[in-house]
């Protein structure tokens, strides 16, 4: 499996992974990366039950996008025959596992939930309105698996390393990265990844009001995010948009705040497993999903919320 | 520049969408179809770089024939002409035979600059850009946000996590865009009447060298076993704010142990 990292430590999602890769085996977790990016991964890797972590370091595979990762991974799995290969579905997990499907000519699901004894895979499709099971019928199978499908279990294991020898080719060096910005973005954990996100929409009615959704956000520990109609107003930046073309979330809870609930929102977040909404609208088919609502001005019972958690803690 | 632009017929994700009873594939025929909303900002993209640097622009479509009507709804913005290719054998091809069918079908077209939606509002795995660049050879673009073509340097500015990343490739290459990378024009009048006289030209897969039997089911390298609808989620309790609904929500999340 291909390991995720950002600022030197594991993703969550690539936790996941190992927990359900361990289901059938003793995993591998591969680091790709710039000359001293495993180091710092090693022990985490271990905890969570990688038997084997095959390091892959080069300038090379940080200085273009995917291709270099892609031509790497796919001369181990030829080399080392591997039952399965699994990622992360991640924008750059899936990118990875497409050019990958096209050299080993081997059949690629994404946005995977589960997988079965068998091989064969769950995914939630249109929104989450129905789920499909489906098998890798020639080659590898390639599966990357949605962020937060499952909980992360340690499983200690000695990782043993295994160096793997980086050979990139100019064909794999055509899209260079000349520049990398990191925004700042805070304590508040990464919007797909995090096991609690609140959301704000178009009732939130203005940039600054998001600081409820915000303050409301961090009282439980959560990520913040948006609706399509709140990013497009301008309220809030798109990284943090989610819904049919923004992320796909699936918390433990979702807390909607000032959102309707229109389709293109609900496939966003139409899987988490506790979903609660404050609305004006009675009406609002977001009430259609929640497990609690509350009927009211959310500039009036956040607030308050955010004051009562302050209190009872 | 020569340029082509992907567009994929997708059923409206505003709409109520399923798969068919009878064969594990998207039911495309009680849908409301619609263009792939992702693509329209491709489409918009691609008259951009035509209006600041000359060339023309072709829509490439793989479909049923009713996505005949995403073509011309397509060209109704502003394209020059369009490649449909179209065979029932088609139906039920994976990413990876896509991906196979429309990279011939570029070598036919021979492009500096390929165009497309980041992920479709169906299928979404989001991996087409990086495929059609591995069969081709060239670079892929992923996920811009903003496009700057200068001369046969193109420059992309994309999203990540942790904040935006610039990356740059020479022509030619496929370029897959979001939709925050402009506001894609509504077809005028003149665009809708003039787009019934452009050209389509249609292909096969044998007009492609790939035979009927490489697509579709039989070609794909992953099968769906089983589909279900999934239950509705139940609606829950849903109370009135009587001046206590943030104390009520709080003690929901209390029960349910988030605080």
């Amino acid at each position: 499996m291909v390991v995720e990292q950002a600022g030197g430590e594991v993703k969550k999602v690539t936790l996941e992974v190992l927990t359900l890769a361990r289901q059938f085996g003793s995993p591998a977790a591969v680091v790709l990366g710039r000359p001293g990016t495993a180091a710092a991964l090693l022990d985490k890797l271990a905890e969570y039950g990688a038997a084997k972590v095959y390091v892959a370091e080069s300038d090379d595979l940080e200085a273009y996008l995917v291709a270099p990762k892609a031509a790497v991974m796919a001369s181990l799995v030829r080399e080392v025959g591997p039952a399965a290969v699994l990622f992360g579905s991640t924008q750059e997990g899936k990118e990875i596992a497409g050019r990958l499907a096209v050299k080993l000519d081997s059949g690629l699901l994404t946005d995977v939930t589960a997988v079965a004894e068998d091989g064969t895979a769950t995914q939630p499709v249109f929104a989450g309105s129905a789920i499909v099971t489906a098998k890798v019928t020639r080659g590898v199978p390639l599966v990357a698996v949605r962020p937060n499908s499952l909980t992360p279990v340690p499983a200690p294991a000695e990782a043993t390393v295994s160096p793997v020898p980086v050979v990139v080719d100019e064909s794999a060096k055509l899209a260079r990265v000349v520049e990398r910005v990191a925004e700042p973005k805070g304590a508040r954990p990464e919007l797909t990844e995090a096991s609690i996100v609140v959301s704000g929409g178009r009732g939130v009615a203005s940039a600054a009001n998001f600081a409820v959704v915000e303050e409301l956000a961090d009282l439980l520990g959560g990520a913040v995010g948006a609706s399509r109609a709140a990013v497009d107003s301008g309220f809030y930046p798109h990284q943090f948009q989610v819904g049919q073309t923004g992320k796909t979330v699936s918390p433990q809870l979702y807390v909607a705040l000032g959102i309707s609930g229109a389709i293109q929102h609900r496939a966003g977040m139409q899987t988490s497993k506790v979903i609660a909404a404050v609305n004006k609208d009675p009406e609002a088919p977001i009430f259609d999903l929640a497990d609690f609502g509350v009927v009211g001005d959310l500039h009036r019972v956040v607030p308050q919320a955010a004051e009562e958690i302050r209190n009872r803690s | 520049m020569n340029i082509v632009v992907l567009v994929k017929q997708v059923p409206d994700s505003g709409a109520e969408r399923a798969l068919r009873a009878d064969s594990d594939t998207v039911d495309r025929e009680s849908a409301t179809n619609v263009i792939n909303e992702m693509d329209e900002y491709a489409i918009e993209e691609a008259l951009r770089v035509r209006e600041a640097h000359g060339g023309e622009v072709t829509v490439l479509t793989m479909g049923p024939e009713q996505a005949g009507e995403a073509i011309r709804k397509a060209l109704s913005m502003g394209p020059d002409k369009a490649v449909h290719v179209v065979d029932d054998a088609l139906r039920g091809s994976d990413a990876l035979t896509t991906s196979r069918v429309l990279a011939a079908a570029l070598g036919t077209l021979k492009p500096d600059l390929v165009l497309c939606g980041a992920e479709s509002t169906d299928g979404r795995m989001q991996v087409m850009a990086q495929m059609l660049a591995e069969r081709l050879g060239i670079a892929a673009l992923t996920g811009a946000r903003k496009l700057t073509v200068d001369g046969s340097s193109l420059t992309v500015e994309r999203q990540t996590e942790d904040g935006y990343e610039v990356v740059t490739a020479t022509t030619a290459a496929v370029v897959s865009v979001w939709d925050t990378i402009n506001e894609p024009r509504y077809p005028s009048f003149k665009g809708i009447m003039a787009a019934k006289k452009k050209p389509v030209t249609t292909l096969s897969p044998a007009d492609l060298g790939i035979a009927p039997a490489e697509v579709g089911p039989a070609g794909a390298a992953t099968a769906v076993v089983a589909h279900a609808k999934r239950p509705p989620r139940q609606s829950g309790t849903k109370v009135s704010d009587e001046g206590d609904g943030g104390v009520k929500l709080v003690d929901f999340l209390v029960s349910e142990k988030f605080v």
